[in-house]
């Protein structure tokens, strides 16, 4: 059987995402493990879970080695870095089915773009209308809303307001490299002098 | 662009919702017993006000829940939002303004 190599949707873009100044620098997080838990106990199974689920809207919290997104009043996004989807999934589902829930391992459908530097927020800021001053979406804070056209999670990874990570569909993912960089256009340098 | 105020989420932007039409129409009390007709006006038939009105709305680019608004249809402004398991403190009022399902 013929061996299928892995390649990340964003590889074409890699060049031009290198070539961005460190004031609006954007990196493309690794494959991570995701999944999605749908549960309204929420209490017991930050137990079982042995990581809180964060129950504040709008909010994230570290999970072990992984984050734990609020997605929705029963709906969290906890993902690992250390662990494989099976496990992750597997880890989960014995924690939170006992008490009614339910979990989905989603690891294919989103990737990672990290924002780094102190313009990425007026970047963000072209095509989200959500306030992303530290004041008000400091670390901790995570949105899921339109950036561009596409759908995204947004959080933040800092209280300075120069570090986020954009979670976006694999499929819209080469649409918002393309977006990100033509809205970064300004703050790029175009000639060597 | 005109901001809606999500119940969970706070202030967004309306590209983010879609529109669910009117909200509380009541189901019939005995589904058995409804005429085709009757049954048409509740599946199809909906008020058409000018002014406040009761309706749902789905934060499909955010949260995904189902909400409900008033909202005024000649101004376009939303007069309060309300979360599904919330009580609804205009819909005694707004009710009586609702044709019934009835032909």
């Amino acid at each position: 059987m013929a061996e299928l190599l892995r390649t990340h949707p964003l590889e074409a873009w890699s060049t031009a995402l290198e070539r961005l100044p460190d004031t609006v620098g954007i990196t493309v997080e690794p494959f991570v493990a995701m999944a999605v838990v749908r549960l309204g106990a929420v209490g017991a199974a930050s137990e079982a879970l042995g990581a809180g689920l964060p129950t504040t809207p709008n909010t994230w919290v570290p999970a072990g080695s992984g984050r734990a997104v609020w997605l929705g009043p029963d709906e969290w996004l906890l993902s690992s870095t250390t662990d494989t989807p099976e496990e992750l999934e597997a880890r989960i589902r014995a924690a939170v089915v006992p008490l009614g829930g339910s979990v989905t391992d989603v690891s294919a459908q989103r990737i990672g773009l990290r924002l780094t530097g102190e313009r990425v927020r007026d970047v963000l800021a072209k095509g989200c209308s959500i306030d992303l001053h530290p004041r008000v979406f400091g670390r901790g804070s995570s949105a899921q809303t339109l950036l561009g056209q596409a759908g995204v999670v947004l959080m933040a990874l800092s209280d300075a307001g120069d570090d986020f990570v954009v979670l976006v569909r694999s499929s819209f993912a080469g649409y918002l490299a393309d977006w990100l960089l033509d809205a970064a256009l300004e703050f790029t340098p175009t000639h060597d002098s | 662009m005109q901001l809606i105020e999500c119940p969970w989420c706070g202030p967004r932007e309306e590209v983010e919702f879609h529109y669910g039409g009117q909200a509380h129409v009541p189901y019939p009390d005995h589904p058995a017993e409804v005429s085709d007709e009757e049954w048409a006006h509740y599946v199809f038939f909906r008020d058409n006000t000018k002014g406040r009105f009761a309706e749902r709305w789905c934060h499909s680019a955010g949260c995904r829940r189902w909400f409900n608004a008033i909202r005024d249809t000649a101004t376009y402004r939303f007069e309060s939002v309300h979360r599904l398991d919330a009580p609804q403190p205009h819909a005694t009022e707004l009710a009586r303004s609702r044709r019934s399902t009835a032909p």
